[in-house]
């Protein structure tokens, strides 16, 4: 192929050179060249290896159907693999470079794999590698695994770049009456029509410019659209895909904000991530030409016929010298003149006979006439040419481009996406769309209209219709038949030549072969669905926009079918690819997920709390003093609690004011354990199950009143909890007469624990009278005051196994209470403690959390099996014991011990039977602390069977994951003060 | 992409709700056996069309809401409380 820059035509400024490196050699273009249009211009001729062969490949295309251009554009962190070189703008210091090619595209290593091709047939890796199954399951597999990565090196494109992004994306929002899709003549028509009603209308074009097709125009200037639309308040969104149409006339968009610039402006995202609600969509999203599939089709040098004359006219490159056009359509005339009159040397075949051309003739066509089988290897020397009845050389025409129109298709693929089949249009060769009773009108040659007048009066119509729709006019309306052509196309998607091996392309972007279908339809894959996924037809990047219907076609012949009969495969969103990044938008890093700090947030970092995240919650992790570590520190927490007194923020947990005068039948049911014998003044743990019998939560309720209770929950399941107890309120219980209202932000909640615990609470309130052991005893709760006649709730509650209090009060004093708390803990040598030492004390009294709660335990598998009312009937009571949820071999929770006291485990270990340690074992731990009390590391978990059938057993901890294995013992999971003396204390 | 037209709030975006489930089973009452209970939890109508089925304006009024939704098309053809007595308040309120 010998392309170069012509001194006339194009749109590009001439004046403005940019420079550009391709696989680091220096290159120039000018101010609105593309980079393909740009490599042309600099004769560049491969572009790329191709996916499995390691074919050389060249530019095949002018835009969003590229699958041939596939380059990797920028270095380091900004390094973005596969763009399509034909829609990706040129701009002044642009790095481009060739993938899937070691060392260059030009001369690739991998080559190899050109010559080895019938191995890499349709389901090659499948057959070769996954094993025949059933026989070679496990085998098969094992291989795979092994030959994957080699695989996947080899086969491939570009690789992305494992630097963090250093660009930011958005997610923006908005919505109109119309929003069209396609600035070509239909879609501008429409958004004028709309405008001029009066209708907000935002017009979306995937290109930097307006106008769609007419940009390959030679006397076409997008400026006089642009200003009568910006006149009429159309919003235009130029360099904006509309990338997939969703339920209620949902548009998903998105915007290139600064892909196209040198220097990107840090002020600005890389891309917008637009979601559209309109009323109505217009879609004029134009027609795709294909290609024809014949040996060596695929020889750099091959392109669609429009885009050359996309090149010629909007960038001023001529893309051949010696130039054949292969067409079964009319469409390919002007720009065989025009390129004719470019300078280039012109022949047309047509596959037709007996066509009537309305042109100045200065190309030779030779109807009757198709390729067969192009010659050369990185670029076309000749091509072999036949009559197009039977398949045999009747001249070879030297050249170095070959065009090829294999006729159009209507790109169809946003209303696929509603789920709305396209309809073969048999006089015109492709598929139209079908009608909807959404609202959604398309429009111009994505209708299959091939004149620009019918695509006018189709954009006015759709206009129309949509105005219809929205009750705004009752006016008639029509659209043009699809067509448009002087002589009928000939249906030519194959053109087969049975004395040659060569590879014949249907799909560039995978290396699908005419003979890969043939295969497919061998083995039996013969629905589309089928084809697709065995061949891979139709996928990657571009989705099969060229080559899907010449595998349709394929196989239709192979089936003695129509088109039709075969069916189309369902496109689904994006149209092009989108970018994680604009899908992520803002929510990256600390973005990610909202952050919940509790009211003494401020409080506990002034006094050294180091923080961790639970769920959203920022809460204390340790209060390390000096130069301690995690453990140093916790371990000292704990030991202090026990022995003293600790302070601990708990306001995290679930709290729910539970109120009205059925409010005790409401608890009594929802909870597994009596309630409705609770007095006023007291409070009870409870635990709540599922309808299915699992267990849901677990907490306490306080009751206050008669018809008032204050419930807590655990810090995960909080939201879950409320939502569930509304439900049931509302659909079930309907004639309950309870309110239940979330008092999570409204009270802030602090532990006190510790055998110090109650004189600490002494001088905290304003009446120590109501703290002594017989006015408040185990589960007390008291309505009272804190100094400064702060009002509070506490209730007399231990997770800690030792002497314990809860201490609630309004948030907006927070700050207030901890700091009368911590005055005087310090009196009695206390501590500050956090969610580290929580979680050693509660292990070492066996108390379950959310690590042992996940959702497939039962209240009997957690050991608290005896605190579910056998007296009446609850949530979960008529399940709990169904089938295999009362198995005698259920795991259900001990305490772990190493055997070997010096020795440390971690959660998620395996727990095996000795000299059996593989799959999942017999159990798990899943909760584990070094226990200051015992001077050992602990943990609790399930075992099957529990500690009757392992007490005296030794087991095997097992942690693939660290490659680690320990001897263990199964212990009760009450491992300190069994009886509970401490905490009745 | 789907709007409810939550009738205390009007319309709002789906992602303001949480899924609730079949709006139309019966729960048996809490004394009713292990069968009963069975029948009413696991087994589902896997209904092509339009379906009854609860949600949850969890970001936003914190009602249950009943939504007759066309599981092909996704088309809504009626939102009304669950709460029987909220029902006949919102229809009297038309
Ligand atoms: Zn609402």
């Amino acid at each position: 192929m010998k392309s170069k820059r012509l001194n006339n035509l194009g749109k590009i400024n001439r004046d403005k050179t940019l420079n550009f490196t391709w696989d680091n050699k220096r290159l120039s273009g000018f101010e609105g060249d593309s980079l393909a249009s740009a490599l042309l211009a600099n004769n560049i001729g491969i572009v790329g290896r191709s996916f499995k062969y390691h074919r050389p490949r060249g530019i095949f295309s002018s835009g969003v159907e590229e699958s041939g251009a596939l380059v990797t554009i920028g270095s380091k962190d900004r390094r973005d693999p596969n763009v399509r070189a034909t829609t990706q703008e040129l701009y002044d210091g642009l790095k481009a470079s060739g993938q899937n090619a070691f060392p260059n595209v030009n001369f690739d290593l991998g080559g190899i794999n050109n010559y080895i091709g019938r191995f890499f047939a349709a389901g090659f890796y499948y057959k070769t590698f996954m094993g025949i199954p059933p026989f070679e399951w496990g085998k098969g597999t094992a291989i795979w695994m092994l030959f994957e990565k080699l695989i996947r090196k080899a086969a491939g494109m570009g690789s992305a770049s494992r630097l963090p992004d250093p660009d930011s994306y958005e997610h923006a929002h908005d919505f109109c009456d119309v929003i069209v899709v396609g600035s070509g003549p239909s879609g501008v028509a429409a958004a004028i029509e709309a405008a001029e009603k009066k209708l907000d209308v935002i017009l979306v074009e995937q290109d930097s410019e307006l106008g769609g097709n007419q940009l390959s125009e030679n006397d076409f200037s997008t400026s006089n659209i642009f200003n009568q639309l910006k006149s009429l308040g159309v919003k235009i969104m130029t360099r904006t895909t509309a990338f997939g149409l969703y339920d209620n006339c949902v548009v998903g968009l998105l915007e290139r904000v600064t892909d196209h610039l040198s220097i990107p402006d840090s002020t600005l995202p890389r891309q917008r991530f637009w979601t559209i609600r309109a009323k109505h969509i217009i879609v004029g999203s134009g027609a795709l030409e294909r290609h024809i599939a014949f040996n060596n089709n695929d020889i750099p040098g091959v392109m669609t016929v429009n885009a050359s004359k996309h090149y010629l006219n909007r960038y001023g490159v001529l893309t051949g010298e010696d130039i054949v056009i292969a067409t079964n359509n009319d469409s390919v005339y002007e720009t065989a003149s025009e390129l004719s009159e470019a300078g280039a040397n012109v022949t047309v075949l047509d596959s037709r006979t007996n066509i009537e051309v309305n042109s100045n003739k200065n190309f030779e066509i030779r109807e009757g006439f198709v390729p067969y089988n192009i010659n050369g290897r990185k670029k076309i020397d000749s091509l072999d040419i036949s009559k197009s009845e039977d398949i045999n050389k009747v001249d070879t025409i030297n050249c170095d481009q070959v065009l090829l129109s294999g006729g159009w298709s209507p790109a169809v693929h946003l209303l696929s996406h509603r789920g709305v089949k396209p309809k073969w249009d048999t006089d015109n060769a492709c598929f139209i769309p079908n009608d909807t009773k959404e609202n959604i009108t398309m429009i111009g040659s994505s209708r299959g209209l091939w004149n620009k007048d019918d695509c006018i009066a189709s954009g006015v119509a759709g206009a129309t219709d949509a105005l219809n729709r929205l009750g705004i006019s009752k006016t008639n309306y029509f659209f043009p038949k699809p067509g448009g052509w002087k002589n009928p196309i000939k249906p030519l998607y194959e053109i087969k030549y049975k004395k040659s091996r060569s590879k014949s392309f249907v799909d560039y972007q995978h290396d699908v072969t005419a003979d890969d279908v043939r295969l497919a339809h061998r083995e039996g894959f013969i629905s589309v669905e089928h084809l697709k996924r065995y061949t891979t037809l139709g996928m990657a990047n571009d989705q099969g926009k060229m080559g899907n219907i010449i595998g349709l076609s394929l196989m239709a012949d192979l089936l003695n079918k129509e088109i039709p009969e075969v069916g189309t495969t369902v496109f689904r969103p994006p149209y092009t690819p989108v970018p994680v990044g604009a899908l992520s938008g803002r929510n990256v890093g600390k973005h990610f997920r909202p952050l919940r700090v509790t009211p003494m947030h401020q409080w506990n970092i002034d006094h050294g709390a180091k923080m961790i995240e639970v769920g959203l919650y920022q809460r204390p992790w340790y209060y390390p003093k000096q130069n301690e570590t995690l453990s140093d520190s916790y371990i000292r927490e704990a030991t202090v609690v026990r022995k003293t007194v600790g302070i601990c923020d708990v306001t995290s947990l679930g709290k729910i004011a539970v109120q009205g005068p059925d409010a005790t039948e409401f608890l009594n049911r929802i909870y597994s354990n009596a309630f409705a014998k609770l007095q006023v003044g007291k409070a009870r743990y409870g635990i709540m199950l599922r309808d299915d019998g699992i267990v849901m939560d677990d907490g306490t309720s306080w009751r206050l009143s008669e018809n008032e209770y204050f419930m807590t929950t655990s810090t995960a399941a909080a939201a879950k909890v409320m939502a569930w107890l509304e439900e049931l309120l509302q659909t079930r219980w309907t004639n309950l007469k309870v309110n239940v209202t979330s008092v999570s932000e409204q009270w802030a909640g602090a532990a006190v624990a510790g055998p110090k615990s109650r004189e600490v609470l002494n001088e905290c309130v304003e009446d120590p009278s109501l703290i002594t052991n017989e006015n408040f005893p185990f589960m007390g709760v008291i309505s009272t005051f804190l100094k400064g006649k702060i009002p509070c709730r506490i209730a007399r509650i231990s997770f800690s196994g030792e002497l314990a209090f809860e201490v609630y009060i309004k948030s907006d004093f927070a700050n207030t209470m901890m700091d009368l708390l911590w005055e005087n803990a310090q009196k009695f040598n206390g501590c500050l403690y956090g969610l580290e030492a929580l979680g050693a004390l509660r292990v070492e009294k066996g108390h379950v959390t959310g690590a042992e709660l996940d959702g497939r335990v039962t209240i009997d598998d957690a050991g608290l099996g005896k605190m579910a009312s056998i007296k009446k009937s609850y949530i979960g009571s008529a399940m709990r014991k169904r089938g295999v949820l009362s198995a005698d071999n259920r795991e259900t929770l001990v305490g772990f011990f190493p055997t070997d006291l010096k020795e440390t485990f971690n959660a998620g270990t395996i727990v095996c039977e000795k000299n059996n340690v593989k799959g999942q074992g017999i159990g798990r731990i899943t909760s584990v602390t070094h226990s200051p009390e015992l001077g050992h590391w602990i943990g609790i978990g399930f075992v099957e069977g529990g500690l009757d059938k392992w007490k005296n057993t030794t087991l095997v901890g097992a942690d693939p994951v660290r490659n680690k294995q320990m001897d263990l013992k199964v212990v009760s999971p009450h491992m300190i003060d069994p009886k509970g003396e401490r905490m009745y204390a | 992409m789907i709007r409810i037209n939550c009738p205390y709030c009007g319309e709002r975006d789906h992602s303001e709700f949480s899924y609730g489930g079949d709006a139309t089973i019966n729960y048996p009452s809490l004394e009713s056996s292990e069968k009963e209970w069975t029948e009413a939890i696991f087994f589902r109508k896997n209904i092509r069309g339009f379906q009854l089925e609860t949600w949850h304006h969890s970001n936003g009024c914190r009602m249950w809401l009943e939504v007759e939704r066309s599981t092909v098309t996704h088309e809504i053809k009626s939102v009304r409380p669950c709460h029987p007595d909220l029902q006949k308040v919102v229809e009297n309120n038309k």
